[in-house]
C-alpha cells in the first residue's frame, strides 16, 4: 500500500517536471499481417516531392502499430464486419442490395486507383461517389454521408481487397489540372496559424508536435480506426481536422478542393502498400 | 451491440494451452460524458460482463465497471482438456445480451 | 466496513503527499477512491509485491485506449485499477480452472497515472503490481 502511494505521488512530480514524451516510431519495423508482409516504405517518383515514403503507421508507438498485426486485434474490424452486413443488406425502393449485383473481392484493385476520372460523369471520383451513384441509381436507396459509419465500413470493407497492392493513382490525362490545384491547396498556407500541409507532412515528418509524432500524412492505410475517437475516420475527415488544427475553416467533405487534396495526397503515396483498415493514435 | 469477432484454434492438443481473443462493437458510454448539443450527461451504459465457459465451466468471467476503451477486448489464455465447445457472453447495462460460441477439437 | 490500520496508514500517506506538491482536491479524492477499492477487493489484508506481470505502455499515444495485459498465474481473482479515473476500479476477473490467469484489454485514462493490479491467489493472499503510464495529450492532427 505504501509503495502504492510513493508511486502515485511520483507520478505527479513526473508531470510537474514536464519531461519530453517520446514514444517508439521506427523506420524498420515489420508490418506482418497473418504471415502476409505488407510494406511500409517505398522509394518515392523521381523528381517527386518525397525520395522515400513511409506509412504513417512506422510513426506510430511499439502498442499502436501491434494494434495491426492481427485482424483479431485491429478495432477497425467491427466495422469491416458491419460493412459485410450492409453488403448483403436490401435497402431502397428496388428491392436490391449491393450483393445482388457484386461480390467483394470484385473489388480487388479498385483502392489504389481512387479517386480518379469517371468519364460518364465528367468528374472525378472518389470511393464514396461510387457507392453512392450505386445506391442512388441503382438501389433506389438514399446516399450516405461522406464520413459517417455506414460509409466509412462499407470504404473498409471495399479498401481491405486491395491490401498489400501500391498505391497508384494516375495524375495526368483529364485529372492533370485537378492534381495540380491540389498541389497548390497541399503547399498553401491558411488558417491563424498561417500553416500549409507540407510545413507539417514534408517539412517535418518524423519531429514531434507536441506529444505526436508527424508522419508524412499518407492515405494509404484510410479508413482508420484512431485510438481517439475509436471509429473509422475517412481521408477527408482527416483533412478536416488537420485544417481545424491550423484555425483554418475546412472545406466541405466531398467538395472539389477536398477531392483534388485527396488525389494528391494519394499521388504523394503511389507505391506505398494499401494498408487500409489501419490504425491511428 | 455488434456481432461478436473471436478467434479461437480450431484445434489443440490436449492440455494446450491456446490464446483467444475477443472484441466486440460498444459504445461503453460511462455515464460521465456530457451531450455536446444538450449539455446534458449521456445515462451510463457499458458492458458490464463478459465470460466464457468450456463446456459449461467457467474460465474467465469479467465484471467491467467502467474505464474499459469503446468496443471492448479481451484477450485471455485457456488449458485444452478435451474436445469442446467455447461460450462467450456480453450484457450491458442495457439488458442486451450476446452470445457466440466456437468449437475445439483435441486430437 | 473496517477501516484497517494499513487503511489509516494510506491515507496519511495521501494527506502527506498533498503537502509535498500541489495537488487539487480531486486528486486526492482520487487517491481516496483508490485506497477504498484496493480497501475493498483485499478486505484490508496485506498485499505482497510481485509474482504478477503487467504489461502497460511506457507512454500511451492516446489515453482513450491504452492496451494493458497481466499475468497473475494460479489467481482466483484480479482487480484491475487506474489510479487517478474518476473511478478507479476498471474491471474484476474471475478465474477458472482452465484460466492461466491472465487477461489483456484497453483501458481509458484520464491522465498520466499508475495502472495497478492485485490479485487474490488460490490461498487467500494478495499480491500487487503497479506500473506507472504516462499519457501523452493527443495535441494536433484532427
Ligand atoms: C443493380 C446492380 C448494382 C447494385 C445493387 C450495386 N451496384 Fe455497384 N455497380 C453496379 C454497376 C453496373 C457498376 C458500374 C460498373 C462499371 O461501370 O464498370 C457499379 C460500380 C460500383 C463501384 C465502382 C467499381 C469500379 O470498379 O469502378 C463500386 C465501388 C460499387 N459499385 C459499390 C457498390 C456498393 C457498395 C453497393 C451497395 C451499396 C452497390 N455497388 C450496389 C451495379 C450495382
Ligand atoms: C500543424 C501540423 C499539421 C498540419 C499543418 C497538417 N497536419 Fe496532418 N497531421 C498532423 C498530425 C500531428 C497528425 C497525426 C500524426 C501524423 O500521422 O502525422 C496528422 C495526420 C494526418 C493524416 C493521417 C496520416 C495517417 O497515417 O493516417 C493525414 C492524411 C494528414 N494529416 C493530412 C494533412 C493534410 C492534407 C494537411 C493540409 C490540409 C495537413 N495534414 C496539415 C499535423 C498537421
Amino acid at each position: 500500500m505504501k509503495k502504492l502511494l510513493s508511486t502515485v505521488a511520483l507520478g505527479i512530480a513526473a508531470l510537474t517536471i514536464g519531461q519530453a514524451a517520446s514514444a517508439d516510431p521506427s523506420r524498420t519495423a515489420k508490418l506482418v499481417i497473418d504471415g502476409t508482409e505488407i510494406s511500409t516504405h517505398a522509394k518515392g517518383m523521381a523528381g517527386g516531392p518525397l525520395d522515400e515514403l513511409y506509412s504513417g503507421w512506422l510513426f506510430r508507438s511499439d502498442e499502436t502499430r501491434a494494434l495491426q498485426l492481427d485482424d483479431f486485434d485491429n478495432p477497425a474490424f467491427v466495422f469491416v464486419d458491419d460493412g459485410e452486413t450492409l453488403f448483403n443488406k436490401v435497402d431502397g425502393s428496388e428491392g436490391k442490395s449491393c450483393s445482388s449485383c457484386h461480390e467483394a473481392g470484385d473489388f480487388k484493385g479498385l483502392r489504389p486507383v481512387l479517386p480518379r476520372w469517371n468519364e460518364a460523369k465528367g468528374k472525378i471520383y472518389s470511393m464514396e461517389n461510387y457507392i453512392n451513384d450505386c445506391r442512388t441509381e441503382r438501389m433506389g436507396a438514399d446516399k450516405w454521408k461522406w464520413s459517417k459509419p455506414k460509409m466509412t465500413s462499407m470504404v473498409a470493407l471495399i479498401s481491405l481487397q486491395s491490401r498489400g497492392l501500391p498505391i497508384n493513382v494516375a495524375t495526368d490525362g483529364p485529372v492533370a489540372d485537378i492534381y495540380e490545384k491540389g498541389k497548390e491547396l497541399y503547399y498553401t498556407r491558411v488558417g491563424q496559424l498561417d500553416m500549409a500541409c507540407s510545413n507539417c507532412h514534408e517539412d517535418n515528418y518524423g519531429n514531434m508536435i507536441r506529444a505526436d509524432h508527424l508522419s508524412q500524412g499518407q492515405i494509404n492505410g484510410f479508413p482508420t480506426y484512431r485510438l481517439k475517437n475509436a471509429k473509422l475516420n475517412s481521408i477527408h475527415a482527416r483533412f478536416k481536422g488537420c485544417m481545424k488544427n491550423i484555425r483554418a475553416k475546412p472545406y466541405g467533405q466531398g467538395s472539389d478542393e477536398f477531392q483534388a487534396l485527396e488525389l494528391y495526397v494519394a499521388s504523394r503515396g503511389n507505391g506505398l502498400s494499401v494498408e487500409a483498415p489501419s490504425v491511428r493514435n | 451491440m455488434g456481432k461478436p469477432r473471436v478467434k479461437v484454434p480450431k484445434s489443440a492438443k490436449a492440455g494446450e494451452v491456446i490464446t483467444i481473443k475477443t472484441l466486440i462493437k460498444h459504445k461503453m458510454e460511462s455515464g460521465r460524458r456530457k451531450d455536446k448539443k444538450t449539455g446534458e450527461l449521456v445515462p451510463r451504459n457499458i458492458i458490464n460482463m463478459f465470460s466464457a465457459s468450456f463446456n459449461g465451466e467457467e474460465v474467465i468471467k469479467v465484471d467491467l465497471h467502467g474505464s474499459v476503451s469503446t468496443n471492448p477486448y479481451f484477450q485471455f489464455q485457456m488449458k485444452v482438456p478435451e474436445s469442446g465447445e467455447l461460450a462467450f457472453k456480453w450484457a450491458d447495462d442495457d439488458g442486451n445480451v450476446t452470445e457466440t460460441t466456437s468449437k475445439i477439437t483435441v486430437g | 466496513m473496517n477501516i484497517s490500520r494499513r487503511n489509516a496508514l494510506a491515507l496519511g500517506g495521501a494527506a502527506l503527499t498533498v503537502t509535498l506538491v500541489p495537488v487539487s482536491f480531486a486528486q486526492a479524492a482520487a487517491d481516496d477512491a483508490m485506497a477504498q477499492a484496493v480497501a475493498e477487493f483485499t478486505g484490508g489484508a496485506d498485499i505482497a509485491e510481485g509474482g504478477i506481470e503487467l504489461t502497460t505502455p511506457e507512454i500511451a499515444e492516446n489515453g482513450n485506449t491504452v492496451p494493458v495485459g497481466f499475468s497473475a498465474p494460479g489467481a482466483k481473482r484480479v482487480v484491475l485499477l487506474a489510479s487517478k479515473n474518476p473511478g478507479p476500479v476498471v474491471s474484476f476477473f474471475t478465474f477458472g480452472a482452465l484460466s492461466a490467469g491472465d487477461a489483456s484489454t484497453r483501458i481509458r485514462l484520464a491522465g498520466t497515472q499508475d495502472v495497478v493490479v492485485i490479485a487474490e491467489m488460490a490461498d487467500g493472499s494478495y499480491t500487487q503490481v503497479s506500473k506507472a503510464v504516462k499519457v501523452t495529450i493527443g495535441g494536433c492532427g484532427g
